[in-house]
């Protein structure tokens, strides 16, 4: 069968920690009930709020996209996807016992693997790490990177320290090695504010400010140096919105050319390893509502490569069937669809996932 | 083209700079231990005047965290937005098949020679014994 398109951002709702019960072993298993701990809802995606689901992805319960025959309808049925990646944001990072997070990332990785893709050949999935400590996130990557179902390893836009800080440099060595990119994905660990002014009040000040976290994590990554040591590791903007890059690596480029003396590992333009080294998924696209400007933003990228399809499901980034943003080339389609996500992903091989989308 | 005398060597020592005015143009000469080097003054982003900024080195990296430090002296960043530019070549570091300063062949002449010469627009007496510096624009 031919691979029509690739969603790389697909969320499987874990509704609370009984779900992972059966992959933790005996001793969390029963902490977990002894110390009450119920779910880690976080809030980022607090479960009511409009964009965590749309109304009509919502199943009696409240939740969307609690399992896998739920999603491959939605996603690959009805929108025509031949492969989806999952992408779980259970609120592992807001664990601040590093010990405890390293159970649970475990089972949720465990929990995706069971429930989902020995489920559906159609599925790919992100390894969830536990940032909490860069030894454990690391031993997560390599336990779950000989499956090679897990296309990506996935970290969320607001950690507790700059994405590019050296402390996290085995995290991209592992990554690299085993050709998985990384995802950064909407969301923060809450161990700082999630704007750089302090705390906000409103969950729309909050959604709002994840751009300029995107931006910081750009601007940390490569500043640091972390493409002049990895060349190869990708780096996948996921839900981050695409409108706001253009404007940010004028500046970003423009900056650097007076100031990269102080980082002299940084020798090209910033847009130019932006181009090389990052993707970004296409929902939401924080589109004008002139198609035109979409095609200008798309002009200003520069680059036909960056742009990944994804519905974002089950969050609520359009209304209807429209995944594509209009004033999205026609001549680009394809590439969003398929060739993009091909060359992002080492690990989806065009002919084994053929083979798997029967 | 035409030579011009623009200013007795002594007036710019080693590791100093000039700034000149040729036929009505600025025009910056650098002395880079006895060798001299002459650029269009005006910064090809903006026109900042390049007498005025930093003469400085050349720092590059082959690896984050360490920093490979040359050539001190011979890039001069402009005072305005701090783009380095190579004083030897013009060429700008941060786009250097685009942007460079316009530079001009220098030499110096001894004042015998130029008393002959086909020379412009000394604006200082030139003495036979003294060396000076001729800029072709
Ligand atoms: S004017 Fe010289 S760097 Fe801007």
């Amino acid at each position: 069968m031919t691979i029509t398109a690739i969603d790389c951002d697909v969320h499987p709702t874990c509704t609370g920690n009984d779900i992972l019960l059966p992959y933790l072993d005996t001793y969390w298993r029963d902490s977990v009930e002894e110390r009450g701990m119920g779910s880690l809802e976080s809030a980022a995606y607090p479960p009511n709020a409009p964009i965590t689901a749309r109304p009509d992805f919502r199943g009696p319960n409240g939740y969307a996209a609690t399992d896998a025959a739920q999603v491959t309808r939605q996603v690959c049925d009805r929108w025509g996807a031949s492969h989806a990646i999952l992408n779980c944001l259970y609120g592992v990072q807001l664990i601040y016992n590093e010990d405890i997070a390293r159970a649970f990332a475990r089972a949720l990785n465990d929990w995706i693997t069971k429930e989902w893709l020995d489920r559906d050949p159609r599925l790919r999935a992100s390894i969830v790490i536990p940032m909490q400590n860069v030894e454990y996130a690391v031993d997560e990557i390599e336990r779950c990177a000989p499956d090679k179902r897990f296309v990506q390893v996935l970290v969320l836009a607001m950690q507790e320290t700059p994405l590019g800080r050296r402390h996290h440099w085995p995290i991209f060595a592992a990554a690299e090695k085993h050709g998985l990119p990384l995802g950064i994905h909407a969301g923060s660990n809450y161990r700082n504010p999630v704007t750089s002014l302090g705390w906000p009040t409103s969950y729309v000040e909050d959604y709002t400010s994840q751009a300029q976290g995107f931006q910081s994590q750009v601007a940390s990554l490569i500043t640091e140096g972390v493409f002049a040591k990895y060349p190869k590791l990708k780096v996948v903007l996921i839900e981050s919105g695409v409108t706001w890059l253009p404007g940010f690596l004028w500046r970003f480029s423009k900056f650097w050319r007076g100031a990269r003396t102080e980082v002299p590992w940084v020798d090209r333009s910033p847009s130019e390893i932006v181009r090389d080294n990052f993707r970004l998924t296409i929902q939401p696209f924080d589109s004008p509502s002139d198609p035109h400007d979409v095609e200008r933003i798309v002009e200003h990228l520069r680059s036909d490569d960056m742009l990944l399809f994804s519905s974002d499901f089950p969050h609520w980034q359009f209304d209807g069937d429209e995944r594509i943003p209009k004033g999205i080339p026609d001549g680009l389609r394809h590439k969003i669809l398929v060739e993009n996500p091909l060359a992002t992903y080492d690990r989806l091989n065009g002919a084994s996932l053929r083979e798997s989308a029967s | 083209m035409a030579r011009h005398v623009v200013a007795p060597v002594a007036d710019i020592p080693p590791g100093h700079r000039k700034l000149v005015d040729v036929n009505g143009r600025a025009v910056v000469v650098f002395n880079l231990d006895g060798e001299f080097f002459a650029l269009n003054n005006r910064c090809p982003h903006k026109g900042g005047s390049l007498c005025d900024g930093k003469q400085t080195g050349l720092v590059q990296s082959s690896e984050p965290g360490e920093y490979r430090y040359s050539r001190r002296g011979e890039i001069i960043r402009c005072p305005w937005h701090s783009w380095e530019f190579d004083i030897r070549t013009g060429q700008s570091w941060c786009d250097p098949q685009r942007l460079r300063v316009r530079r001009y062949p220098v030499s110096v002449e001894k004042g015998a020679q130029l008393v002959e010469g086909p020379y412009k627009a000394e604006t200082f007496p030139v003495s036979v014994e003294n060396a000076y510096v001729v800029v072709e624009a």
